[in-house]
């Protein structure tokens, strides 16, 4: 019998058809609740799950009571097991948290959850990397890529999985918008981590050329382009994400994926490194600093590597600066700018202008990087 | 004539299916195809028995590993898999753009295989082998004309080695200029064929690639910044994969050339601009053709392709030995070119190839060049303005304008609005005896179909193939589970495309078949 996981959050997207934007913090939640919005989650959830019907017999979904799972899966008619029972009638997001550790000690196969950014950011926190998730689309913010385009390509997806097919696997961004920033109509998102997701092959094959490479394989080859030529007795600032992350396992060095380290002469100088340790760095040595964009916006600078401040990216200058992004994030961009927000006007303004993106080996893009 | 209006009508069509099995499986041990008769005594008393004269160390110790098959058998093999396929001469072939899938006049095929010209052998005295020498310098003074460079050669036998010879020119020509290494990078744009930045990286170039502006043009912007004393030379298309021309080509390429670095255009979509515009007045040093596309040729299926490979004059020395020339009343093989790179095929390249190329340019004449291209263009917007008229189809770019020979259209929204996306349309396509193509990898263009119909089909046939793909993009909205399901009528269902990225699971040989499975 396979196993699935799954958590409802049962408000996400509540906010949306009321125009709040969002519905993390219960002021908000009861705001939407009296402006009259009715729950979005059941009929995606179900959905999703419709998909799976055709191996329902072969089928156990691990799930929290009620309305945070077991209501949608057991009309469906499927089995569930349940790990999870929230407290009160009104569910937040300490018992997405909560239900997500206990359903990853089950192991799942894949756990799937359903609700928006703050859903996932949840879910990160009580499984890392460390488990294979999908989301379901339902919230009103929905900038992370670990959502499906659909909660019926959510449930295609995940049958899939059950049924044993050979699907590729990407660590795809957490990301999360200010709500407060949002209400006032501005986007900024922050990164804070990466999930583990199920992802389509079907839509990575190619025609006429054989062997297109999967973005792995392409963070690889970036990285070894950077490893080749890095110099000596240059300060490397090496920013946050898996691009990045991927350089600094071609060298063998620890690293944080969500921090930024620094590195000299192929060896660590500071993991981790916070705006003084950057400051001190490069006043003393010439230093690079290397950049990879958030998925979807595009974000170099501002999105939490907020120790990368305007005073040290004046020192480091503008034309050592290095940018490295695969190529499908450049693709997702669709024309669309990179950005960079340091809250420092003239550094931003400084920044703009054309960068060669280097998105393989030897391989180089120029693009447009703007202010926010 | 009296005709039933079938305009209403998509085609019923059924592919055949054999369930075939690859030939290595049909191998029966002992089974022969042909009995090769002894040599007779007298023969062998003079001639030796033709093996023990071959050197011990060249002798193979065990017999090939041949399927062993009757003739009958072979023979039903092939004609079964020929029947499996969606020949280029049975389908309404317009869905491979890109590739100027345009018919090729069997008239071509049969003068190609006369035995005027299989007999002749490449080692041949010039003497002897006139004719089709005469032949490959006038093919060669007609490419002249049609793209204004000042030398051809014929070695490429394809496109990409087209490419890749430019490359190989480009880095010679910085060697003999004391540059090669200052200028280590060449620039494409991303709607160049991929070839464009996969040939120079293979000599060692890093390519940097240029993305589009809003209009779909190379963005003139980025490419300033671009260009630099490291500049080695520019490598583009234009029409673009997408179609759209660039009027700006020559600001582009008179960048380059201040910079000191080369122009090489890739013409491979040159069907829509014969006699309309030419390589040299838009600043190109070198150009190429394929004769595989724009000149009628077949496609590799069909025989060997042909990359028509020309350059200005201040290039000739760097071309691949020899060129064909014309001194005193004969031809002859060049091979005084100081700089040449060397070769990058085996003596001229495909003869037959240009000589086909050749037949079909001379049955049109200057006149019939232009007119093959008014009518590819005319072809193509025609299916353009149908195809936008579908709800769910669109085109990025040039909003209002025309296209030049092919169009890459999106189906994003059509998508959106039914879950359906191109390749299940690619699919469905197959059920009515058609096919269509989506694009090059990565797609830029989201849910692509990339269309070129070039001068071939009728008015009639490119109604059938609008009428399919309105057909299938209604039931879309309709009845998206037939397309889910799709194909129908094929040899072969939906395959499971998981190890298509994965190089592990490749057996590009029955050999690597045999050793892989052996593992498992
Ligand atoms: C624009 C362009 N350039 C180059 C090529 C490569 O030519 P070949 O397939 O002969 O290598 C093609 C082939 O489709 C093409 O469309």
């Amino acid at each position: 019998m396979k196993k699935i996981g799954l958590i409802v959050n049962p408000i996400a997207g509540m906010g949306g058809k009321v125009g709040l934007k969002g519905t993390d913090g219960t002021h908000i939640l009861d705001k939407a609740i009296r402006l009259g919005a009715i729950p979005e989650a059941p009929a995606k959830t179900i959905k999703a799950l419709e998909k799976l019907l055709p191996v329902r017999d072969r089928l156990l979904i691990v799930t929290c009571s009620g309305n945070m799972g077991q209501e949608e899966a057991e009309n469906l008619g499927f089995q569930t097991k349940i790990v999870y029972k929230p407290k009160k009638t009104i569910t937040d997001s300490n018992d997405t948290k909560l239900a997500a550790k206990k359903i990853k000690e089950e192991e799942v196969e894949l756990l799937l959850f359903v609700g928006g950014d703050g859903t996932a950011r949840d879910v990160y926190e009580s499984v890392g990397n460390r488990q294979l998730v999908l989301g379901i689309p339902a919230g009103v913010k929905i900038h992370s890529p670990v959502y499906a385009n659909t909660p019926e390509k959510a449930g295609e997806l995940a049958l899939l999985c059950v049924m044993g097919k050979n699907i590729a696997v990407r660590e795809e961004e957490v990301v999360d918008i200010d709500e407060e920033a949002f209400r006032r109509d501005m986007v900024r998102t922050q990164l804070y981590g990466y999930l583990k997701v199920p992802v389509d092959k079907k839509f990575m094959q190619n025609k006429k050329a054989p062997t297109p490479l999967g973005e792995e394989a392409t963070q690889k080859a970036i990285a070894l382009d950077i490893v080749d030529h890095m110099e000596k007795e240059i300060c490397y600032i090496i920013g946050p994400g898996t691009t990045t992350r991927a350089i600094m396992q071609a060298l063998r060095l620890p690293y944080t994926l969500l921090g930024v380290d620094v590195v000299m002469n192929r060896k660590i100088m500071k993991k981790d490194a916070s705006e003084s340790d950057l400051l001190n760095y490069v006043n003393q040595y010439p230093s690079k600093l290397i950049l990879t964009p958030t998925g979807g916006q595009g974000y170099l600078l501002g999105r939490g590597n907020q120790q990368i401040s305007g005073d040290v990216i004046k020192k480091v200058g503008k034309e050592n600066i290095i940018i490295v992004s695969t190529n499908s994030k450049i693709i997702e961009l669709r024309g669309k700018p990179l950005l960079v927000y340091t809250g420092d006007k003239k550094v931003d303004e400084m920044l703009k202008g054309y960068y060669r993106v280097k998105v393989g080996y030897g391989m180089e893009v120029m693009y447009r990087v703007e202010g926010e | 004539m009296k005709r039933i209006s079938r305009d209403h009508k998509v085609r019923n069509f059924h592919q055949a299916k054999w369930d075939e099995p690859i030939i290595f499986e049909l191998s029966n041990e002992g089974e022969r195809g042909i009995l090769v008769p002894e040599a007779e005594e007298e023969i062998v008393k003079v001639v030796g028995d033709g093996v023990s004269k071959i050197p011990e160390s060249m002798k193979r110790e065990k017999l090939p590993n041949l399927p062993e098959i009757n003739q009958k058998r072979v023979l039903m093999h092939y004609l079964r898999l020929s029947q499996e396929t969606l020949g280029g001469d049975l389908n309404i072939e317009i869905g491979q753009g890109t590739c100027t899938m345009k018919y090729n006049p069997k008239i071509n095929e049969y003068i190609a295989r006369m035995p005027e010209m299989t007999e002749l052998h490449p080692l041949q005295d010039e003497s002897t082998v006139q004719g089709i020498l005469e032949i490959i310098y006038k093919t060669d003074l007609c490419m002249r004309e049609i793209s204004g460079m000042d030398q051809f050669t014929f070695q490429p036998g394809g496109g990409s080695q087209a490419i890749f010879t430019m490359a190989s020119i480009v880095r010679k020509y910085h060697r003999e200029h004391g540059e090669e290494n200052q200028r280590d990078e060449i620039i494409t744009t991303v709607y160049s064929h991929p070839s464009d930045a996969a040939a120079p990286a293979t000599k060692g170039y890093k390519v940097i690639t240029i993305m589009p502006d809003e209009e779909g043009y190379p963005d003139y912007e980025a490419f300033k910044n671009a260009v630099s004393e490291r500049t080695a030379a520019f490598f583009v298309a234009n029409p673009e994969d997408t179609g759209v021309f660039n009027p700006r080509i020559k600001e582009f390429t008179d960048l380059v050339r201040k910079a000191g670095g080369l122009n090489c255009y890739d013409q491979a979509n040159a069907n829509g601009l014969l006699g309309v515009t030419r390589a040299k007045e838009a600043g190109f040093d070198m150009c190429f053709f394929n004769l595989h596309k724009t000149f009628s040729t077949p496609h590799g299926c069909g025989g060997p392709g042909g990359g028509a490979l020309g350059v200005v004059k201040e290039l000739i020395d760097y071309l691949p030995k020899p060129i064909v020339g014309f001194k005193d009343g004969k031809y002859f093989l060049n091979y005084d070119l100081d700089k040449s790179i060397g070769k990058v095929r085996l003596f001229n390249g495909v003869p037959q190839t240009v000589l086909k190329a050749y037949a079909w340019i001379m049955s049109l004449g200057a006149e019939g060049l232009y007119e093959v291209a008014k009518v590819a263009v005319l072809n193509n917007n025609y299916l353009f303005k149908k195809l936008l008229e579908h709800k769910g189809v669109d085109a990025p770019y040039i909003r209002g304008k025309q296209r030049v020979e092919q169009v890459r259209y999106t189906l994003e929204k059509l998508a959106e609005d039914t879950g359906i996306s191109t390749e299940d349309i690619a699919r469905r396509v197959m059920d009515f005896g058609m096919h269509y193509w989506t694009s090059h990898h990565p797609y830029y263009v989201p849910e692509p179909i990339t269309l070129e119909p070039t001068e071939t089909p009728s008015k009639e046939d490119l109604d059938e193939y609008i009428r399919t793909l309105h057909h299938i993009f209604d039931e879309a909205y309709e009845n998206p589970e037939i397309i889910k399901n799709a194909p129908h009528r094929s040899t072969i269902h939906k395959i499971d495309e998981s190890s298509f990225d994965d190089p592990e699971k490749w057996a590009p040989t029955w050999r690597v078949y045999l050793r892989k499975t052996e593992e498992e």
